[in-house]
């Protein structure tokens, strides 16, 4: 490929970076706090409630989640046209509009969101847990009531420790968000491979894969700040 | 007038019975320690008035109001949620391994509790803080975190941190038995301070010569029965009963 060949790549791949970093940013901002609810959930003691969510973590781990986007992305189409739809069901389905823009971003992040928040949600789970008892006990004891204690005295001490493996699991997200090019959205895997065949050149595969590097190694950088940062108690 | 008042107070962790049928009270600036072997039951004792372990019968009234009590039908039930609280806020407790807030500063684990529980002033809250800091000789630490200190002053932020609540009665639950006995005599020191000011104290310790020096009633624990409580002179002298006599004669060998 010639260097102006490559150049006008390197342009049309970033203009496609910001469908990655859409999904990335959204991908987080929901499945976070979805992660937080659902650890909780695992760990409230009435037991059906935490049966259901470790069934729920058991599937979405259990699974690829390629197949999750698939199955969620089709899932209103194939829906709408069974003739086994219940009919409030179907009255639903219906307001939603396949032929949008929006519908293939909006089920692709679903699926990224209900599969990512299970992650979390055991990252997290593993981080409430890992706080002693006696910091409860100390809180009780000084007359915090329950959402004083979790957000005042265990919250903050939990992000700390679930720093290290939430990094690994955001450097993960980079990479996931490939998965998105099987459903033809337009991020920077799609365009690669469709530049692939334009050119007949590996060339736009490296270069993809100098994208999700360099984003990867910012955030590994980042993630070292943080850890450093939060490192002034022990 | 009594701070404290326990009847007949029992518990059980399902078939082990750790608490039979305890009944003792502390008298307003009274210092009172509780003795005994390990697993004796003394420190579920202090859990239990601390609404850190749920009593299965018996009366707990603590500064006059019912925590714990009989009702009509001879049920024994706790007082209502508000109730409870008020009552955890006129007692402090202090732990074996401290418990501090490692996330906070000193002066904020000391502040917190004054701030977001009783909505005082932050400015009255940090003068206190610092006045409490002072009084434990550690005015300078107000900034440091608790990683940062030994054992015996992390042990001295715990007790500020109970006292910025102003409590009518303090507990302290084996206060020094993580600590080496340089800083044991740190923390013995300033609770000889605080019952010297008066302060309503119940001890549950290990230290013997200090519950002999400090503590006005001695209270001595086994197999989750009180055997033997009295003024020290009586516990620790020839008169005791011959298993609080040999209990002793270890720590004295």
């Amino acid at each position: 490929m010639s260097s102006e060949q490559i150049s006008s790549l390197f342009q049309l791949m970033l203009e496609h970076l910001p469908p990655t970093l859409k999904l990335f940013g959204f991908t987080l901002l929901y499945a976070i706090p979805l992660g937080m609810i659902i650890a909780l959930l695992k760990m409230c003691r009435i037991k059906p409630v935490s049966w259901l969510t470790n069934l729920y973590i058991l599937i979405m781990r259990g699974t690829p989640l390629l197949l999750q986007i698939i199955v969620v992305y089709y899932s209103v189409p194939i829906l709408k046209l069974s003739p086994n739809c219940p009919e409030g069901l179907r009255g639903i389905l219906d307001k939603v509009d396949i032929q949008s823009g929006g519908y293939m971003f909006r089920m692709i992040l679903i699926a990224f969101v209900l599969n990512y928040a299970a992650y979390f949600a055991e990252i997290f789970r593993g981080g409430i847990e890992s706080i002693p008892k006696g910091q409860y006990e100390a809180a009780g004891a000084l007359g915090f009531n329950k959402l004083q204690t979790f957000f005042r005295i265990i919250l903050p001490q939990v992000v700390k420790r679930v720093i290290p493996a939430s990094s690994n699991e955001i450097i993960t997200l980079v990479k996931d968000t490939s998965l998105a090019y099987a459903m033809g959205y337009m991020e920077i895997m799609y365009i690669a491979k469709k530049q692939m065949s334009f050119y007949s050149s590996l060339v736009p595969l490296f270069m993809a894969g100098l994208f999700y590097f360099a984003f990867a190694t910012l955030l590994t950088l980042l993630f070292a700040f943080i850890e450093k940062k939060l490192n002034y108690y022990k | 007038m009594s701070m404290l008042e326990i009847r007949n107070l029992s518990k059980s962790f399902g078939s082990l019975e750790v608490l039979k049928d305890i009944s003792f009270d502390v008298k307003k600036g009274e210092v009172v320690a509780v003795i005994g072997p390990s697993g004796s039951g003394k420190s579920t004792l202090l859990r239990c008035i601390n609404q850190l372990e749920h009593a299965d019968s018996g009366v707990i009234k603590v500064c006059g109001t019912d925590m714990l009590i009989k009702n009509g039908s001879g049920k024994t039930v706790y007082a209502d949620k508000k109730t409870l609280r008020d009552i955890r806020l006129k007692t402090g407790l202090v732990f074996q391994n401290f418990n501090l807030f490692p996330h906070m500063t000193v002066k904020r684990n000391i502040t917190e509790a004054p701030v977001c529980v009783l909505k005082k002033d932050k400015t009255e809250a940090s003068k206190k803080a610092d006045e409490l800091l002072k009084k434990m000789g550690l005015e300078t630490k107000g900034d440091s975190y608790p990683c940062e200190l030994s054992g015996g002053q992390q042990q001295r932020v715990s007790i500020a941190r109970a006292l910025a609540l102003n409590p009518e009665v303090l507990f302290f639950d084996e206060p020094t038995s993580a600590l080496d006995p340089e800083l044991t005599g740190e923390i013995l020191k300033v609770i000889k301070e605080l019952a010297k000011e008066g302060m309503t104290m119940v001890i549950v310790t290990h230290e013997m010569a200090f519950a002999r020096d400090v503590a006005d009633k001695v209270i001595f624990m086994e197999g989750g029965y009180i055997v033997e409580a009295g003024a020290p002179e009586q516990l620790f002298g020839e008169n005791a009963s011959d298993r609080v006599k040999q209990f002793l004669q270890r720590f004295n060998s």
